[in-house]
């Protein structure tokens, strides 16, 4: 088996079993990558999450692109990059299909009654742990408050804040060298 | 059209998005929901559940449900539909794929920089904001019911919110397991 299929069908496999999204995936990802496969050792590993941490775009996406990369250049990221995305576009696919046809379903509108307050929360929830992983001191933490005032008071699109904050970061940083 | 537009909005979504699938939510929802109404309120946020329920990055999952929904909407048939999910996947990833490889290519190289440490550290906590304004938006009367209009629902939905937050934060249930219990209590109550 050529080392691009095994790739594939590693990445296709942690693709498939991550509920949840990009950060339940480390786990999975640390035990293929690194114990079973030795693509990579522990801290190469953790130089990766880093990368993936700050650069734009979904998390697990760039895990994978980027191991595929270190693996085989161009042609292994690709290859790194679609195996992740395929179980998760095939599965909502089916899910979109079936949707379209149920959703006026009076059962499913029940369910879905009682799940909508739900996820909200679950978006909720993690601002506190990430808040603790920004680093929020009481110097920077009105900025998650005025962004967040901006985006939904005043109808600010978040792209503005991103880039607000990455060139104020920027002069911020020179200003006190 | 449909296409064009489905491939400059996600690829936008995807190069602004830092800090992973929950931060995207709200610049989903921003172009999603409020510009092009390819989604309403209520889709938006059965598809977060969905996507929190099924396999993969949630930022793909919102793209490819949004890619079929947005083209069927526009009267085309399935395969076109298909073909709108798979396209707007795609968006998603390109750009930072390149930019990924670029970054890869320079890090392997050189390390971490001071500047690139000033502007990740004022980025993190704007993410933290970019979040808090997902959640808000999502408090609305499609989602919770009102309070006049239909007190119940709303009491409810109010309740729900409430042991969702405490139980995935302080007891640490997994948000699977809790979108099921809350599904079954609304299959039960209403």
């Amino acid at each position: 088996m050529g080392i691009c299929t095994e790739m594939f069908l590693t990445f296709a496999k942690i693709g498939s079993f991550t509920l949840g999204g990009g950060y339940a995936m480390v786990q999975i990802m640390e035990k293929e990558v690194v114990d079973k496969k030795h693509w990579l050792d522990k801290e190469e590993f953790m130089d990766t999450l880093v990368v993936a941490q700050s650069t734009p775009g979904l998390f697990a996406i760039d895990m994978a692109s980027h191991i595929g990369f270190k693996l085989r250049g161009v042609k292994g990221g690709i290859v790194g990059a679609l195996a992740v995305a395929l179980p998760s576009i095939i599965s909502i696919l089916l899910i979109a299909m079936f949707f379209q046809s149920f959703k006026n379903n009076i059962y499913v509108e029940k369910i879905f009654m009682g799940v909508r307050p739900c996820v909200v929360a679950l978006i909720l929830a993690p601002c506190f742990s990430m808040a603790k992983k920004a680093k929020l001191n009481k110097y920077n933490w009105w900025i998650p408050l005025v962004c967040a005032l901006l985006i939904v008071a005043l109808g600010v699109s978040p792209i503005w804040c991103i880039l607000a904050a990455g060139v104020g970061g920027f002069i911020y940083g020179q200003l006190t060298k | 059209m449909i296409f064009l537009q489905l491939f400059y909005v996600f690829s936008k979504i995807g190069i602004f998005n830092f800090g992973g699938g929950y931060a995207m939510l709200s610049l989903i929802q921003d172009e999603v929901v409020n510009k092009y109404h390819w989604l309403t309120v209520k889709e938006f946020t059965d598809i977060v559940a969905v996507s929190q329920s099924t396999p993969g990055p949630i930022g793909i999952n919102c793209a490819t449900y949004t890619g079929y929904t947005a083209v069927i909407h526009a009267g085309f048939p399935v395969w076109a539909a298909v073909l709108g999910a798979v396209l707007a996947s795609l968006s998603v990833i390109w750009l930072p794929f390149i930019l990924m490889v670029s970054i890869s290519r320079f890090l392997i190289k050189h390390g971490r920089s001071k500047v690139s440490n000033d502007i990740f550290g004022s980025l993190r906590p704007t993410i933290v904001g970019l979040l808090l304004a997902a959640a808000l938006m999502l408090m609305s009367k499609e989602n919770f019911g009102s309070p006049t209009e239909s007190p119940f629902v709303f009491t409810l939905s109010v309740v729900i919110f409430l042991f969702a937050f405490v139980g995935t934060r302080l007891y640490k249930i997994h948000p699977i397991l809790m979108i099921l219990l809350c599904g079954l209590v609304g299959l039960m109550v209403y």
